[in-house]
């Protein structure tokens, strides 16, 4: 067998940027992305291996070093890591679980900004105020027409997840809500 | 937009975010190979169209994923109780009583404090705008 | 150049200094920035602004807002921004503004159509039913276009809208409709509880009716002043949003409230990053509805000449524009507010001609101040018709008891019958309202929703009244919505005007037997006399006289005419006013244009479009895209010189000669893990799946509970545990949630759970006699050989050094691989598949070849073959259902009596005679292309195509027992000709299947 060389990454946003008074969008880094589902008697032993805790409650989320954990629904949760697979940490464990690697399927943009909760209003329809939405929140939800993850990761800041071939829509849909929000 | 409330997200969220999956508690038999023509029927053919108060089955499919089960007036899309699927399926005259408990007064403008904006009381469309004497405006209500 | 504007009234109003000059129908007119463009016309003495709907009578500025039914004007911005039916009382002037008067030909001043005004009594309500109605055909072919082109009053645009509308969804805990002296204090109470408060006003300048209400006063100084330092406060508070220009214009269930904020339509050049307009979706925990009132006109005739207008418009005119609406001014009552107007003029320097009150006696406050002034007071008198023609000239006035007629020359004549609750948007959010006998008007009655009115919209007349019902309620919904307990100091040394009393229906010269024009609804021109035919004519339901009149239907939706027209029916049916009933108040409040509607959704963001990895590359080759739902897929590749027949030729030749590489990435895909796996997919499809090896794959088939087939794919079972599977690309959504649904609801103790992994994978179909040459090279960890991977299974390794999860399969019937990878790595791994299939002249085939291809092998295509009413039997898949199975979902449906009858519609393959006739989709099928219409039909054809690799033509169809009918000539009536063609079967190429080991 030829020896070949590793084929390049091309992600579906490469170059996209955008940058408003008050409302700035950027990519986030490619990440690992695990889809991880549990019944409730595997939850401490998966914790355990994945190192950090799983969230158990609506629309909240956990972080530990370069990995996190959102709750999506009731033994659903997406574990992002930055920097090492989650799927290395998981694959050992034999408690009750599914883990499915989504780590292309995804694509992550930051909306940052003091309008950043305004641009994200422009489609999306929950109430982001810090009262319902605080930092560390996450809900999958709706943008304009599609669906996202949403991720307030600071005062100011969210994560949008969505699909690959949804974020050129998804980018250009926060761009023009962006532009309005910093109007 | 309504809001409706996920029992798995513990909120209300916005009808955006949900998909209506038809009429509840249809049990699949478990041997429905077995079925006579006419139970096959009555399972995937025959629906009820109230005009009131239906049990229906809704999917959070841009939220949790879940299906749950929501019990709604068709006439005027209150929701009057969401619960879980596979919760047994809750007791119409003791759902309504308890809204009754909790509606708004109906002086003018009066407003309870725990009158949230998802838990209002609402009137079918052929009572709305009957012209009547200020003096009955607190009879008859949906 | 402009002249001076020479009704503008030094010392009086608000505006500023700076200029604006604008045009309208073509005259060059000066205004001042701030100045509507009603109150800039004004200021120049313009009354004329346009001509009526249906008699093109002459028509000038009724009102100071949003009530407007006469002042519709078109503004043209550039050739693509021509906005029609524009109320000249909302728009605000800036530099250059260009307005242009409608419904008139070929001038304002001349217009044609007034023919239409000297032809009225021919035009009485129910006109157009009982006229155009024979004959019939008439209808069509000359009255309906006729009408239409005569209807109508603007004109639309007819080019497209180049500017951006923008959308907002936004929470509050009190959103306060109206900036008002009720809405600014209920907003300010809202706020000093510490709640999330939004304030909203459909004018530039917030204040509402201290706009014109000059003696008015709060913390003992002007109320005006009180109301804009209030407003500043409330602005400067992080917590609150206040949106002037917006206007509440639809209140939906939950509290949710729509708003259209219109942004740039005041500036002269807007900066392109504004939207035009905004639309705020609002949900707000409780709304204070602050509307106001809205003044009604006096129903006498002649009452729409230009130059008559509501007395609180010529108010506001006056007080907050500094413009006097004429130089002798008359005015007719049937309430005190409107004496303040005359007050307020004729402080001004404006002469008043007289006071014509309705009432027999009144000796107010007003009416002494009035009188005071040196006023001519006429009470118990009557307006019984009115001079000029482009303007008014002169107003006859006589004793409501009859008696002689005296005619007091008028350049202006002001009018109020009282004020008409706002209750619209209360009404909206399904709250019902009562009518109030001792002051003759409905008022919110019954609340359905989390809100309060206050002020002039919940009756409240006096401002101190108003103000402390404001203040309660804003506290209060603060403190029920944040729980807070601060109270909100109450502003002392308040005292205002009462805008109580009035009439409603026709004065004395307009009574009941009269035929004089008396106009109740100005834009749709419907009188007193059109609402009592209606009446006479069999109406009796106020929803059927306001259709057969036409009363309240326009774009201002009988604001000012709604409560005259009731009364009217009313009267002359005999009964009170609550037991004939209001009509329904619907949304829009006010018109919204259709970009605010649509917001961001145009252009790329209409819908999203969604393209795979491997996209870029096809691009760059030139390939042709055709659009599959979302998706953009691959069409074809033409190279120099082919069309999409010589392309697709060459593509189906070069697979079946040597091998082509397609993109399947837009296959839904869908991850089943869990123990019960293998379970769960014997559920769901009609397979058997628990003896399925680990490493190989079957093409399952989906039903419905009904027995009908409702998607297809190859499944590849990765472990015990874990199965590939794939769907269709359209099916790929409802596949996902129909598996959810049984799994949660039917089945919900199976341990099995389901990723969409669609998009996690990009998929290359390599197919073709050599593919197995051209994956070799750059395959790691797996054994190809037909010995280790025969047809139909699936491995994981790696491929061009990353992860794969490669597919023996084949959809075009040659040896054949798909090649999954991770999304991001599928263009490069690609590019090397695509410089291995180059050393064997392999092509890179779409979509309309793969379809060729199948279609030579007789697959099909769930929704090309199958609509929904196929079972498998009649597809001939009947292999593909587990016959010992005991339970999958349609099992019960495929049972059902009408699915196994004989003469069902089966898959079959059709000839044609001549080889080089391609049948088209859709197509019927006859036994006897000679049956007189309506024929037989027999089925019809599914799929056609020309096949290079066979030579001749190809078509599936659906034939009525199309298996027993194998070898029999029917033909297919198109209009040129029957075609005729042969019953075959449905595999038309190497019907053996040693190409798939080939």
């Amino acid at each position: 067998m030829a020896e070949t060389a590793t084929a390049q990454r091309r992600t579906s946003l490469e170059t996209r940027g955008f940058d408003a008074k008050g409302a700035s969008l950027t990519l986030a880094p490619s990440s690992f992305r695990v889809s991880l589902r549990a019944p409730e008697a595997s939850i401490s032993v998966l914790e355990e291996a994945l190192g950090l805790s799983l969230p158990r409650l609506p629309k909240t989320s956990s972080e530990e070093g370069t990995r996190a954990a959102l709750w999506l629904g009731p033994d659903e949760w997406l574990v992002i890591d930055t920097e090492t697979d989650p799927l290395t940490a998981s694959r050992g464990v034999e408690a009750l679980h599914s883990a499915v690697d989504i780590s292309h399927r995804n694509v992550g943009i930051v909306a940052s900004g003091a309008y950043a909760a305004e641009a994200v209003n422009g489609g999306c329809p929950q109430d982001l105020s810090p009262e319902a939405f605080p930092v560390g929140a996450c809900s999958r939800t709706v943008l304009g027409k599609i669906e996202i993850v949403l991720w307030k990761k600071a005062e100011n800041s969210f994560h949008i997840e969505c699909w690959r071939s949804f974020s050129p829509y998804a980018f250009a849909f926060l761009t023009a809500s962006a532009r309005d929000a910093a109007a | 937009m309504l809001l409706i409330r996920c029992p798995y997200c513990e909120e209300e969220r916005p009808e955006l975010e949900f998909r209506n999956g038809g009429q509840a508690h249809i049990a699949r038999s478990t041997d429905i190979v077995q079925e006579s023509a006419e139970a096959f029927e009555r399972f995937f053919f025959i629906r009820d169209n109230p005009k009131g108060v239906i049990f229906e089955r809704w999917r959070h499919i841009h939220g949790c994923g879940r299906f749950f089960n929501a019990v709604r007036d068709t006439i005027t899309d209150k929701f009057h109780h969401t619960y879980k699927a596979g919760e047994p399926q809750p007791d119409l005259n003791e759902l309504i009583a308890a809204n009754e408990d909790r509606r708004m007064d109906e002086g003018r403008g009066d407003m309870p404090a725990d009158q949230g904006p998802g838990s209002w009381a609402n009137v079918p469309p052929d009572q709305i705008n009957v012209a009547e004497p200020a003096a009955d405006a607190s009879k008859g209500d949906a | 150049m402009a002249e001076p504007a020479s009704f503008r009234v030094s010392g009086k109003g608000r505006l500023g200094s700076k200029g604006a000059n604008f045009t309208f129908d073509g005259a060059s007119y000066q205004g001042v920035e701030g100045d509507t463009l009603a109150s800039a016309l004004l200021a120049n003495g313009v009354h004329l602004v346009g001509r009526s709907f249906k008699y093109h009578r002459p028509r000038g500025i009724l009102s100071a807002g949003a009530e407007e039914p006469n002042a519709l004007v078109n503004i043209e911005r550039d050739p693509s921004r021509k906005v029609p039916n524009v109320r000249a009382t909302v728009q605000e002037i800036y530099p250059g503004l260009k307005a242009v008067s409608q419904n008139r030909w070929p001038s304002l001043a001349y217009d044609v159509g007034e023919v239409n005004n000297i032809a009225s009594p021919m035009f009485s309500a129910g006109f157009y039913y009982k006229t155009f109605m024979w004959p019939k055909k008439a209808w069509e072919k000359f009255y309906e276009p006729k009408i239409r082109a005569a209807a109508g009053l603007g004109v639309a645009p007819d080019l497209p809208d180049p500017d951006h509308y923008s959308q907002r969804f936004a929470h509050c805990d009190v959103l306060v409709l109206g900036g008002g002296a009720a809405g600014i204090a209920a907003a300010t109470a809202a706020a000093e509880s510490g709640a999330r408060v939004i304030l909203c006003d459909e004018q530039a300048d917030l204040g509402g009716a201290l706009r014109f209400e000059a003696g008015a006063m709060v913390e003992n100084k002007p109320a005006w002043d009180w109301a804009q330092e209030a407003i500043a406060k409330l602005a400067a508070n992080d917590r609150v949003r206040v949106l002037p220009r917006t206007t509440a214009f639809g209140y939906y269930a939950q509290n949710f409230v729509a708003l259209a904020e219109r942004v740039t339509d005041h500036l002269a050049s807007p900066n392109p990053g504004l939207p035009r307009e905004r639309l705020w979706q609002v949900r707000a925990g409780r709304v204070v509805i602050a509307t106001g009132a809205i003044e009604r006109h006096m129903v006498f005739a002649d009452n729409d000449r230009p130059g008559i207008m509501l007395a609180s418009a010529a108010r506001t005119y006056l007080n907050h524009y500094g413009v006097s609406v004429g130089r002798k001014v008359g005015v007719f009552t049937a309430n005190d507010s409107a004496y303040q107007a005359a007050i307020d003029l004729k402080k001004a320097g404006t002469e008043i001609a007289a006071i014509v009150d309705i009432r027999p006696a009144s000796e107010g406050d007003a009416v002494q101040q009035a009188r005071a002034l040196g006023i001519e007071v006429l009470s118990g008198h009557a307006v019984v018709k009115t001079g000029g023609r482009l303007r008014v000239s002169s107003m006859a006035v006589r004793s409501v008891n009859v008696g002689a007629e005296r005619v007091i020359p008028v350049d202006a004549l002001l009018m109020s019958a009282g004020w008409t609750p706002s209750v619209h948007l209360f009404s909206q959010s399904r709250g019902r309202v009562a009518f109030d006998e001792a002051s003759q008007r409905f008022l919110p009655g019954t609340y359905a929703q989390a809100c309060v009115s206050v002020g002039a919209s919940n009756g409240t007349d006096r401002l101190e009244a108003t103000l402390e019902e404001a203040y309660a309620a804003g506290e209060k919904a603060a403190k029920e919505t944040t729980g807070g307990t601060k109270s909100a100091a109450r502003p002392a040394g308040v005292s205002g005007e009462a805008f109580a009393g009035g009439m409603l229906g026709t004065t004395p010269g307009a009574e009941n037997g009269t035929t004089v024009a008396a106009f109740v609804d100005f834009q749709n021109d419907v009188t007193a006399k059109d609402i009592r035919l209606a009446v006479r004519e069999g109406m009796h339901s106020i929803e059927h006289v306001k259709r057969f009149t036409t009363n309240g239907m326009a774009t201002d939706q009988g604001k000012t005419s709604n409560m005259h027209g009731l009364a009217i029916a009313a009267e002359v049916l005999g009964k009170d006013i609550p037991s004939v009933g209001l009509t329904t108040f619907r949304a829009p409040y006010t018109p919204v244009t259709f970009g605010t509607i649509v917001g961001h959704a145009k252009g790329e963001l209409f819908d999203p479009t969604r393209r795979t990895p491997i996209h870029p590359w096809a691009e760059a080759q030139g390939a042709a895209f055709e659009d599959v739902g979302q998706w953009k897929r691959a069409w074809y590749f033409p190279r120099a010189g082919e069309d999409m027949h010589r392309a697709v030729d060459r593509e189906c030749k070069t697979v079946r000669e040597t091998a082509g590489l397609f993109d399947a990435s837009t296959l839904g895909k869908i991850e089943v893990v869990g123990p019960d796996a293998a379970k769960f997919m014997e559920i769901l499809y009609t397979n058997p799946w628990e003896k399925l090896e680990v490493g190989r794959c079957r093409y399952g088939i989906m039903l419905r509970e009904d027995g009908f087939i409702y998607d297809d794919g190859v499944v590849g079972r990765l472990a015990s545990d874990r199965f590939h599977v794939t769907t269709t690309t359209g099916g790929a959504p409802r596949v996902m949630n129909h598996m959810e649904d049984y799994l949660q609801t039917e089945f919900p103790d199976l341990k099995v759970w389901l990723t969409s992994i669609t998009e996690q994978w990009a998929v290359i179909a390599v197919q073709g006699p050599n593919s197995r040459k051209i994956i070799e090279p750059l395959v790691e960890g797996i054994d190809i050989s037909d010995a280790a991977m025969p047809h139909m299974s699936v491995r994981e390794g790696r491929i061009c050094g990353v992860p794969t999860r490669l597919f023996r399969m084949s959809f075009t019937g040659e040896r054949g691989f798909e090649v999954n990878v991770p999304a991001d790595y599928g263009q490069a791994v690609w590019e090397a598949l695509w410089a291995e299939g180059q050393k064997y002249g392999a092509c890179a085939y779409g979509t309309e070849s793969m379809h060729v291809l199948r279609a030579e092998k007789g697959y099909i295509i769930v929704g090309q073959e199958t609509d929904g009413t196929v079972s498998p039997y009649d597809a001939g898949l009947d292999w593909a259902i587990g016959k010992k199975k005991r339970d999958f979902v349609g099992i019960r449906g495929l049972k059902r009596s009408d699915l196994v009858a004989d003469g069902r519609k089966q898959l079959v393959g059709l000839r044609t005679k001549n080889p080089r006739t391609v049948l088209e989709e859709g197509a019927q099928i006859v036994a006897n292309p000679r049956e007189p219409v309506p024929m037989t039909m027999l089925g019809h054809v599914t799929s056609s195509y020309w096949s290079e690799n066979c030579g001749h033509s190809i078509a599936l169809a659906l034939l009525q027992n199309g298996r027993k009918r194998m070898g029999q000539t029917l033909w297919v009536p198109m209009p040129d000709g029957a075609i005729e063609v042969e019953v075959t079967g449905t595999v038309f190429f190497d019907p053996e299947g040693g190409r798939l080991n080939g």
